[in-house]
């Protein structure tokens, strides 16, 4: 089967570390208007079929898929909610349209973190009840065990992790929806506060709100809707095992499977020359990392290297993260594959205005579900 | 057990069992809080409680009267346009006697809780609340459906923004409006 699907419509609310002002389904809504205008579709007549991402926890509904198809224009329209991140969304959407039951489909995910009093323990709620519970870790210390190795074992350090913080938040400056953007020196990083060590304060990312809505399309009603369709060129997605016991603490293997996945499709043989720039998952530091050396941006122990090069910069010859990242935008909990593809997409399009890349052909976009999951996908963007 | 298996190896677990530590146990209280932001249309109605009046939200497309309010019609896909104020009486949709309270316990009064759709919002629409003064025969004997109904307020100075400013509905009386 040879049906080609296209990135036609993208949109987003105002991305803030606290909405007091809205509920989440306004955000939504606000999201899906830029979305479907930026696509040119009508959701009530064009759109064949919506997927929302969501996780109830960090809504504090059960059941929160009823909450959702006023608000997308889904009434009385066939629409399901995945319990994953975005990214998960738009790989769903992809496959629904190359099953050839329908043309357009609308994906949505959004943040509505600041809601959630007692984050850490919503995040906790994730560990083994009966042999990891009891322990009552903080869940950051999963990341900080994680940095440890990957550190130890990639001979990345400390202070390539601290020039990752310090790119991104500068890129941030730049993204009219980042949150978190600042000018900082990687010594500023080094010297925050260290909570789990080797994980600073500055290495990890902090929450935002916001809503994210994207329109895919089949190849033939893409080229009648825009002039510039962003090509899903390759789809990945995998999940390593939940033990914290015995998982790989020290390689992103479940990136590693997604990648190759993605790559197969996509014909990507040489990452590090074939793709332009690359929106990757960098909830902490030690992750961007980490996922470079997943997604074969470069060779295993390089990654620090190439940050240390200016490589990695928005106008190095391969930009990582030229949004800013979640380090820079925010953590936006499911939302954030979203807004991977959405700066993607809008790179690509020649969209993104001061923070465009010089050279914007072919993207990957990767997230992670966050601690403690070893949950990835990863989604290869194109202009052709 | 079936034809084949009569008896299971083994002993049940008696509740002793778990009381004197025998069994292995781990308690974990789920600590999720949440402060769920009411939103534009939301904080509005509850504010409007507080004064006690119901309000909506009318979509001029379409022209239906959303309440509760909400900032964009599902519907037509587009914002809605203006704020309308509805009354406090209506017509009950449907209803139920409910025995059982919220935690399972076996309730001494029987509650009836019911749908009504108000008068001026758009059909199907309005509020779901408690009847209170009425006969729950009225119920069993479908009476109720279609019945006549007006909110009991909460006194202005003990109304705070909430659902629960509106105590319950009762039958309207013979003549009233
Ligand atoms: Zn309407």
């Amino acid at each position: 089967m040879t049906r080609r699907v296209a990135i036609v419509g993208v949109g987003y609310s105002d991305f803030r570390p606290a909405t007091p002002d809205v509920a989440f389904h306004e955000m939504m809504f606000e999201a899906a208007v830029k979305a479907y205008e930026d696509a040119g579709v009508n959701p009530r007549k064009d759109i064949d079929s919506f997927i929302a991402c969501s996780e109830d926890y960090w809504e504090g509904f059960s059941i929160f898929d009823e909450f959702v198809p006023d608000q997308l224009g889904a009434v009385l329209k066939p629409v399901c909610t995945i319990s994953a991140d975005g990214m998960y969304g738009v790989i769903n959407a992809y496959l629904q349209i190359r099953t050839g039951a329908f043309d357009i489909v609308a994906v949505e995910a959004h943040s509505k973190a600041s809601d959630i009093v007692n984050m850490w323990h919503v995040m906790a709620f994730a560990f083994d009840p009966i042999i990891n519970r009891p322990l009552k870790m903080h869940p950051y210390v999963i990341a900080g065990l994680e940095m440890m190795k990957f550190l130890k074992d990639s001979g990345n350090t400390e202070e390539h992790c601290a020039m990752v913080v310090a790119k991104n938040k500068k890129n941030a400056m730049k993204t009219p929806y980042a949150s978190y953007g600042s000018i900082i020196s990687p010594e500023d990083v080094l010297t925050s506060e260290t909570l789990f060590h080797p994980l600073k304060k500055l290495d990890a990312s902090e929450f935002v709100d916001g809503a994210v809505v994207i329109v895919l399309a089949a190849e033939e009603v893409a080229r009648k809707l825009t002039d510039t369709p962003i090509w899903i060129k390759g789809v990945g997605w995998c999940t390593d095992t939940p033990w914290l016991e015995f998982r790989d603490w020290s390689r992103a293997v479940y990136a590693e499977m997604a990648a190759e996945m993605a790559y197969k499709m996509a014909r990507i043989h040489e990452p590090a020359k074939q793709i332009d720039f690359a929106e990757i998952d960098d909830k902490f530091s030690y992750k961007e990392l980490q996922h470079m050396e997943a997604l074969r941006l470069c060779r295993k122990g390089e990654a620090g290297l190439l940050v240390e090069e200016g490589v990695t910069e928005r106008d190095g010859d391969l930009p990582v993260n030229p949004s800013g990242g979640f380090l820079g935008v925010g953590n936006p909990l499911e939302a954030g594959g979203l807004v991977k593809i959405l700066e993607a997409v809008l790179q690509l399009r020649g969209e993104a205005g001061k923070r465009q890349v010089p050279k914007a052909e072919v993207a990957v976009t990767q997230i992670w579900r966050g601690v403690p999951t070893t949950s990835g996908a990863v989604v290869v963007l194109g202009r052709e | 057990m079936s034809e084949k298996i009569k008896e299971y190896p083994g002993h049940p677990l008696s509740e002793q069992d778990i009381s004197t530590g025998k069994v292995l146990t781990t308690k974990w209280r789920p600590k999720a809080r949440y402060m769920y932001a009411a939103g534009v249309a939301i904080s509005k109605f509850l504010e409007e409680l507080k004064n006690g009046r119901i309000v909506g939200r009318k979509c001029r497309k379409c022209g239906r009267i959303l309440v509760p309010p909400r900032m964009y019609c599902e519907w037509c896909f587009r914002p809605t346009d203006e704020w309308v104020y509805v009354k406090d009486t209506g017509r009950v949709v449907t209803a139920v006697i409910s025995y059982i309270a919220a935690d399972r316990a076996r309730l001494e009064k029987p509650e009836i809780i019911a749908v009504i759709e108000l008068d001026g919002a758009s059909p199907g629409m309005g509020i779901l609340h408690k009847l209170g003064e009425v006969d729950p025969e009225d119920v069993k004997n479908m009476k109720v459906f279609g019945m006549r109904v007006k909110a009991v307020w909460k006194p202005p100075e003990e109304r705070e923004g909430s659902i629960t400013d509106i105590l319950y509905f009762r039958p309207l009386k013979e003549g009233e409006e």
